[in-house]
């Protein structure tokens, strides 16, 4: 693919301001902002309810945001569909499982990559992998799902449903991804292995995560920086060492 | 284990074996036998419409006997009283416009797919077949009414008029098998990748880049054109049309006739016409019990398999894959046990 020139690692890409989604008198997000440079691993912790994973259906379109703005490169995609944004670049993973169920592993990653190469007449005749074989199966070996290729994603285990969800995410070789929960009920064999692959997909590819995480230590360990939310709102803003001496945060999230 | 996508090589081999052999089938049948199984392909060719919508992209359509009127009397009256082209070029025409004119009115009936789902859109989709059936059957001028439409002539093929049984079967068994060819290609290729996707994860696939709205106005608008192709081919076939076979109910037994078949697998839609067209003139000999002894059947087997009858053959090489992974467990377990 003809890919435009990157702008450098550490310039703004994706802009949050002020954004808020009210479900009647409920201020699920609460005037939020926050940016995420280039290459960056952001991390976003909170209790639960704090409002996270509305924010990140209001920032994929999911949701339309009460009031606010988003902004991708300095383009505002306040509201845009969830496939629009996904030709953007921008690709996501679900806190619960989102695979397709009765496709293949193989089927399901050449899914999550064939809308973004070639045309609708393209997809009709040409090749019946869209020209993503040797990409799925990259993906396949990368996410070691090698002995499950042929198998249906339903019938795989938690943990490696979990694995081919983080995996479609990455086939349409996105600029940003946003994680919801990736490590919510994976074993600690399979915790580490996502969080090394996580690394070397934002180290060699240079692909921008956003994070939403319960487990602290993966958070502390995978992310750049910490955004803290509590009740809706941005509570603190750091790199993991600072978010941990902070006071506020102790107070509110880490306890005692 | 193989995926549902790989299984439809083995769906080509069986399409292309199938229609060798039909054409040879009716040697020697009876004008009746003939029909009956023409019939059949027919119905076969709507049923793979609805499959493709309902079965592949998962959306519920009640309303695939109004294309099939659509294309029936589409053909009636292009093709009748010699024809607006001619006795040779009218039927092509005609098969033409009535996959034309379904192909658009399922675009036009796909847009509430997009903002109602399950029943909401079944009803949406009832409410269509309703008025399509009321138009057959009121508007008199234009089809005939309840007197029926008579006289619509056969297609001419080679200069030879298809007047004889045998060869419209024939020439029905080349266009169903042509219509399944092309069917077979589109559900292989990232399309039916896609039209699988809606029905398996709708938000998924948006974040994914797939387009709903154009691949669900697509499922709407190529499933309901096989069902105006099927009428195109009705409508020569039995000669004579009225609108009985294009109501609401009609529509009820094509969807039988894909749940029974298999819905979202390729050759569903042939065993499920089987089970709904042909099935009921077999059981005519147990006398006035076959609607009884049929309505059992379905209520067993959809029992025994909702899968439909393909889940029946899916279910016993399931079987057979265990049985195979067992006996390699307990063969491995000897070796180990005998290395010790």
């Amino acid at each position: 693919m003809n890919m435009p020139v990157k702008p450098p690692r550490g310039a703004t890409m994706l802009r949050v301001e002020n954004l808020s989604k009210h479900f009647g008198g409920i201020r699920a997000v609460d005037g939020v902002s926050f940016e995420v440079n280039e290459g960056e691993i952001l991390g976003i912790i909170g209790p639960n309810g704090c409002g996270k994973s509305t924010l990140f259906n209001c920032i994929l379109g999911q949701l339309q945001p009460t009031d606010g703005r988003v902004s991708l490169d300095g383009e505002d995609i306040t509201g845009l569909f969830p496939a629009d944004l996904n030709r953007r670049g921008v690709s996501r993973t679900f806190q619960l499982l989102q695979v397709f169920p009765n496709l293949a592993v193989r089927e399901n990653l050449i899914l999550a990559g064939q809308e973004h190469v070639g045309s609708m007449m393209g997809r009709l005749f040409g090749p019946r992998d869209a020209g993503l074989g040797a990409a799925a199966e990259r993906m396949i070996g990368f996410f070691n799902l090698g002995h499950l290729a042929e198998s249906k994603a339903g019938g795989l285990s938690y943990g490696q449903q979990k694995l081919l969800d983080a995996a479609m995410a990455f086939m349409a070789g996105p600029r940003l991804v946003l994680l919801d929960e990736p490590a919510g009920g994976v074993n600690l064999t399979m915790l580490a292995a996502l969080k090394e692959r996580l690394h070397a997909i934002n180290r060699d590819e240079g692909a921008t995560f956003v994070v939403i995480e319960h487990n602290m230590e993966f958070v502390m360990s995978l992310c750049d920086r910490v955004v803290v939310m509590a009740e809706g709102k941005v509570l603190a803003t750091g790199t993991p060492d600072e978010i941990r001496a902070d006071p506020a945060v102790i107070e509110a999230y880490l306890g005692h | 284990m193989t995926s549902p996508l790989s299984r439809l090589d083995l769906n080509l081999v069986t399409l292309i074996l199938g229609a060798a052999i039909l054409w040879f089938v009716p040697v020697g049948m009876k004008s009746y036998g003939i029909y009956v199984i023409s019939f059949w392909l027919v119905m076969s060719i709507a049923a793979m419409g609805l499959n493709l919508t309902l079965g592949y992209a998962g959306l519920k359509s009640l309303a695939q006997a109004a294309f099939l009127g659509i294309g029936a009397y589409a053909t009636a009256l292009i093709t009748a009283k010699g024809g607006v082209l001619g006795p040779v070029w009218s039927w092509p025409l005609a098969f033409v416009v009535s996959g034309a004119l379904t192909f658009a009115a399922g675009v036009v009936l796909g847009f509430p797919a997009l903002r109602v789902k399950f029943h909401y859109l079944a009803f949406v989709t009832l409410a269509f077949a309703t008025v399509m059936f009321l138009i057959f059957r009121n508007e008199q001028w234009l089809t005939g009414g309840v007197y029926g439409f008579p006289n619509i002539p056969r297609p001419t093929l080679f200069g030879v008029k298809l007047n004889n049984d045998l060869a419209f079967f024939r020439f029905l068994l080349m266009v169903t098998l042509v219509l399944s060819l092309a069917m077979w290609w589109l559900l292989r290729s990232p399309w039916g990748r896609a039209f699988m996707a809606l029905r398996e994860n709708p938000l998924r696939a948006a974040s994914l880049g797939v387009n709903l709205r154009t691949y669900t106005l697509l499922a709407f608008a190529i499933g309901a054109g096989y069902g105006g192709f099927a009428g195109a081919l009705y409508a020569p076939m039995v000669e004579f049309i009225d609108p009985a076979p294009f109501a609401i109910s009609a529509s009820f037994v094509l969807l039988l006739t894909v749940v029974v078949g298999g819905q979202g697998y390729f050759l569903g839609p042939f065993l499920g016409a089987a089970f709904s067209y042909v099935l009921p003139e077999v059981l005519r000999v147990t006398g006035g019990y076959y609607l009884l002894v049929y309505a059992a059947l379905v209520l067993a087997l959809l029992l025994v398999s909702p899968q439909g009858l393909i889940g029946i053959v899916e279910q016993i090489r399931e079987l057979r894959r265990q049985k195979t992974a067992q006996a390699m467990r307990d063969a491995s377990k000897v070796m180990l046990e005998a290395g010790r």
